[in-house]
């Protein structure tokens, strides 16, 4: 021991001792992560459910509404106790953020695996809930996306990807079908942000708008972070279209009908989810009189027991329901049901039942196709009168 | 042809815009040959500061009229961002002025990250919703070609007296003849009785108030703010003055309507232009070609650079 | 026994001890980890020894060379969409023709796919410094930001007229990295031991880092790193002593792009996706972060600044918000603010106390 410390002098030994400790905080810092915020009563067996959404970022807003309706479903199921196979089973929610961005999406799942969680609730965006996928069924988990709209979730081959929104492949026909058939509109100017989700919803539209009969006077892209739409509507207001269409959220879309207004644009504007939210009509001013958007899934209003949901929420969380708590919630709910059917709680039984799903959610009935999405999507078409969000139409697709 | 005046107009709009921010960028690369990086973040305080202000007062004096709440609002909002350039310059810049050329530079980009990120904190990465204030209601002139709204023809206005204030200023004041000698010679300008650094200091306020000026008529404008707002401005504001010419305040101006025609201009014709290869999607992108043709073919930018002889 | 063990050790010297017991233990390293926290730490760690080689390319531009470059990401992006390119069925989906040459569809080798990235990005590196090499530090920042958005909003833009890039959607269904017969996405069976996938890259991208810091090593010392420092201290001089400074800088352009060329290729088929988002203007900045804290110039700093920046906003993740909770009940700053503004101050600060980085070289003759 003394001839040790003859070779190496302290400096050399105090930095072999901090990277030693360095690795074992890392250690140690991947093990203290999740407290649960509610303690696991002593008879129970505890059973994990991941939930991953943007909770930083400029929809976060949306992201932290998501978690809400799986944690208030998880609540009300601990609550009335839950028993499978004879067991008793607490439900614990893991809540991830993805920041919006793929990359952090897939380290985030990465990490959920790790935890062992029976199945995760999520993502709430299109552009993570695709690669993040692919981790999950490597490791054989169920995804339940309450929101990812783009049609390329399911077409992977996964087993395990299943969502509880209707796809774009159905939200852009739907809004095509409303602007030929309800507005009666003859040429329409599509905008979209450059993203996957909102070039895919543009794209669909376009498909179904084409086969119409419609004329298409203008295709423009913007960016996700634009500001200024001037002078792609001032092109388009040459091109004089009855309808403008824009793919994206409402962070850019609500400058758009402001800017088209303040051009004397008088085409209507129609948009999907992304920008269906209630901060559209901040974002748009007065403009947003002349918005008409869709969201993917049957809305609040119209669901049987969607007043009761938004009392219940709006106790527990003390802020609105944005939009897609609903069917978080009702994921929580799809993912028990499968438990219970399976009578486990293990994360490949519970794969097993997921396609004999058949059940009545808080959002309609629920069943899905071999691919994983819903056999009966339904779609609501929006308008907003007094600043606020109405229902116009809910179509069955 | 009426297109092409619409554009003409939604371009000069921009343009006055980017003028004014590049009036600052180029007052301070003038005197201490650094590019303040923070320079767009402070027009991003601008507009948040003021919309609290704005609904600040909305809410205790709701029946002063919008254009008088703004009206107070503004003079606040550029002292405030007076106030943070200085700040900015004292404690991120003094300390580097010997330093090797990276320096400054690296810590202007923190400084960038560091005041997004109180935006963040203070005021959440939401778009934030900008109270109009000011008349939007189209107007419609030439014949109904153009259609532009009150605040657009406010923000030229305004735009175009600071400009001819500042020019009266630089040119015909002492404190203008200070700022160009420190601009041209420090040293020699300190011998003869200049105070560099207090020089300096003003020429930062200065230009922080500009940039608050600026801040609070972008978000008129477009009628919401965020945290994310100053940044692309603020390039785009840098190459407009590296356009007209760096420390050269014609310049800066020229520079500014120069690039948002183009913008404007190029993003509406650029489908056509191409044949549908290129479109409005790279928008963002002709400032930075345009910058870097204007350093490869003419570095001096068009009306010529005005820095002092530094290595 | 104890004897032996000393007799032993003072044969071998202080020097190579220190090695062989850094060797030793980085070559455990995954399996502690991976016991102590998961899978997901030895990710983390993955993408750290990308990010070294990334951050010593940008030490080669920034720190050796002197030239501040800000879009130093697309490098990295265009060897990503190298491979992206040539290893899945994007093309071959897009373009007939394409499918009609490669029938079995376009699986290029991992090591093809580095030597293209980094001739591409090379060249690439020196179109960006051919326009470039007369401009001062601070313009030239601001050109190399803006070339590195132009070829972010070209990657995200060029489904049209072509589908060249997918676009937003970004390129799925990539290849996973195959090398020596040795399939680098499944656990390997050595008999005694399985070494899950996420280890074997680990060794791989280890394997990567440490090539990347012996070239670093060998070129500082040669007549080319000279040349650099003379550069960077004073151009004219340089100049003065016959340096040919034009030819220098695009050399340094070119390496440092080759870098992240490389590590671009070993990325898109260590994540199997590739898409714009992935680099943005502020993955440069963070590269950037990590050569100045660790000491622009300095190798074993900028190692260190990498992998503590790569390692801190996973560590920020895990510890903050729980400490906010047990303190406040609720989250008042989130991990990813709170990361933003340490990096923010980072730089600033040690820009102004240690701008030689936190691990300085000692007896240095640089200023």
């Amino acid at each position: 021991m003394q001839a040790l410390f003859q070779r190496f002098n302290l400096r050399q030994i105090s930095i072999a001792v901090s990277a030693i400790v360095l690795v074992t905080l890392l250690g140690a810092c991947g093990k203290s992560d999740k407290k649960p915020a509610a303690a696991v009563p002593a008879d129970a067996t505890e059973v994990k459910i991941g939930h991953v959404a943007p909770l930083t970022g400029p929809i976060a807003h949306l992201g932290k509404d998501n978690e809400n309706g799986a944690r208030l479903a998880i609540e009300e199921i601990n609550k009335t106790g839950l028993m499978i196979d004879g067991k008793k089973i607490f439900l614990t929610l893991v809540p991830e953020d993805d920041a919006e961005d793929p990359k952090t999406a897939t380290q985030v799942a990465q990490k959920l695996v790790d935890t062992k969680v029976a199945a995760v609730v999520g993502h709430l965006n299109s552009g993570t809930s695709i690669p993040a996928s692919k981790i999950y069924s490597d490791a054989g988990i169920t995804q339940i996306s309450p929101s990812a709209t783009n049609p390329e979730y399911t077409k992977q081959g996964f087993k395990t990807t299943y969502r509880l929104v209707a796809t774009d492949a159905q939200q852009g026909p739907a809004l095509a079908n409303y602007v030929t058939q309800k507005l009666q509109a003859k040429s329409v100017a599509i905008i979209d942000d450059a993203t996957q989700y909102g070039k895919g919803l543009a794209d669909e539209f376009e498909k179904t708008v084409k086969a119409a009969g419609l004329k298409i006077v203008a295709r423009e892209a913007s960016n996700n972070k634009a500001t200024d739409f001037k002078a792609i509507l001032t092109k388009i207001k040459g091109t004089k279209p009855d309808v403008i269409m824009y793919g994206g959220m409402d962070a850019t879309g609500g400058p758009l009908a402001k800017q088209a207004k303040e051009l004397g644009i008088t085409a209507k504007i129609v948009g999907g989810d992304g920008m269906c939210t209630e901060k559209l009509a901040d974002l748009a001013g007065d403009a947003v009189t002349n918005v008409t958007c869709s969201e993917a899934g049957m809305a609040l209003s119209k669901m049987a027991n969607g007043n009761d949901f938004q009392k219940r929420y709006k106790e527990r969380f003390n802020t609105e329901v944005q939009i897609y708590s609903p069917f978080t919630y009702d994921a929580v709910y799809v993912l028990v049901d499968a438990m219970k059917r399976a009578k486990s709680t293990d994360p490949a039984k519970i794969l097993l039942v997921m396609p004999e799903t058949q059940m009545n959610g808080l959002t309609g009935n629920i069943a899905f196709d071999k691919q994983g999405d819903l056999q009966h999507g339904v779609i609501s078409l929006y308008e907003y009168k007094d600043k606020k969000k109405s229902v116009l139409d809910v179509v069955k697709m | 042809m009426e297109t092409f005046l619409q554009q003409l107009v939604n371009g000069l709009v921009l343009g006055s815009i980017y003028a004014l921010i590049a009036l600052g960028y180029t007052m301070v690369y003038g005197v201490l040959g650094i590019i303040n990086f923070a320079h767009g973040e402070v027009l991003m305080i601008g507009a948040l500061v003021s919309l609290t202000l704005i609904q600040g007062m909305m809410m205790l004096t709701p029946f002063l009229p919008g254009w008088l709440i703004l009206v107070l609002v503004l003079p606040i909002t550029m002292a405030v961002c007076a106030a943070l350039s200085y700040t900015i310059e004292r404690v991120a810049y003094r300390p580097l002025r010997n330093a090797p050329r990276l320096a400054p530079l690296i810590s202007a980009i923190g400084m960038s990250v560091l005041l997004q990120t109180i935006a963040m904190m203070v005021w959440s990465r939401d778009p934030l919703m900008y109270p109009q204030l000011l008349p939007s209601l189209p107007i419609q002139l030439f014949n109904s070609a153009v259609t532009i709204t009150g605040k657009e023809l406010i923000i030229i206005a305004v735009a175009f007296l600071v400009m001819c204030a500042l020019l009266l200023l630089v040119e015909r004041t002492r404190l203008g003849r200070a700022m160009r000698a420190t601009a041209e010679q420090t040293q020699i300008a300190a011998l003869m009785g200049v105070n560099p650094n207090r020089v300096i200091s003003i020429t930062f306020m200065l230009g922080g108030a500009l940039a608050g000026l600026a801040g609070v008529m972008i978000a008129t404008n477009y009628g919401n703010a965020n945290f994310y707002m100053g940044f692309i401005p603020g390039l785009k504001a840098f190459t407009a003055a590296v356009l007209g010419g760096i420390g050269n305040i014609r310049g800066a101006m020229l520079g500014g309507l120069l690039l948002g025609l183009i913008e404007s201009l190029g993003a509406g014709y650029i489908g056509d232009l191409t044949g549908g290869v290129l479109g409005s999607n790279y928008q963002d992108i002709f400032a930075f070609i345009v910058l870097i043709m204007v350093l490869v073919l003419r570095p001096s930018g068009l009306l010529g650079e005005r820095v002092s002889d530094r290595a | 026994m104890a004897n032996g063990f000393l007799i032993v050790l003072n044969f071998i010297s202080q020097r190579r001890m220190v090695l062989l017991l850094a060797i030793l233990s980085l070559l455990i390293l995954p399996w502690c980890i991976g016991a102590a926290g998961g899978n997901y730490w030895v990710r983390v760690l993955d993408f750290a020894l990308l990010y070294v080689v990334l951050a010593l390319g940008l030490n080669v531009v920034v720190g050796f060379a002197g030239l501040l470059d800000l879009g130093f990401i697309a490098f990295y992006a265009l060897g990503a969409y190298t491979f992206a390119l040539l290893a899945s069925p994007h093309l071959t989906q897009s373009f007939a023709a394409i499918a009609a040459l490669f029938p079995a569809g376009l699986h290029s080798p991992i090591w093809l796919a580095c030597l293209i990235g980094a001739l591409l990005a090379a060249t690439f590196g020196i179109i960006l410094g051919v326009p470039t090499l007369k401009l001062r530090g601070d313009y030239l920042a601001i050109v190399t930001l803006g070339f590195g958005e132009i070829i972010r909003i070209f990657l995200n833009n060029l489904d049209r007229p072509i589908n060249l890039t997918n676009g937003p959607k970004g390129i799925r269904a990539i290849d996973s990295i195959e090398l020596f017969g040795i399939s680098f996405a499944k656990s390997l069976d050595l008999g005694f031991i399985q070494v899950p996938a996420l280890y074997l890259i680990f060794y791989l991208f280890l394997f990567l880092a440490c090539l990347a810091t012996v070239i670093c090593m060998r070129l500082q010392n040669s007549r080319i790193g000279r040349a650099w420092v003379a550069i960077r201290e004073d151009e004219v001089a340089a100049q003065a002593m016959g340096i040919n400074t034009r030819n220098m800088k695009l050399l340094a352009f070119a390496i440092g792009a080759s870098f992240a060329g490389v590590a671009g290729v070993l990325f898109a088929g260590f994540q199997g996706f590739v898409s714009p988002e992935s680099f943005t203007l502020w993955e440069s900045i963070v590269v950037l972060a990590m050569v100045v804290l660790g000491g622009i110039g300095h190798i074993p700093g900028v190692i260190l600044g990498a992998i503590l920046l790569a390692i801190f906003p996973e560590v920020l993740r895990g510890v903050v918000q729980p400490i906010q909770h047990a303190l406040f009940g609720q989250v008042i700053i989130d991990a990813e603010i709170l990361r933003q503004l340490i990096y923010g101050l980072a730089l600033i600060l040690i820009m102004l106390y240690r701008p030689k980085g936190i691990w300085q070289k000692r007896g240095a003759s640089t200023s």
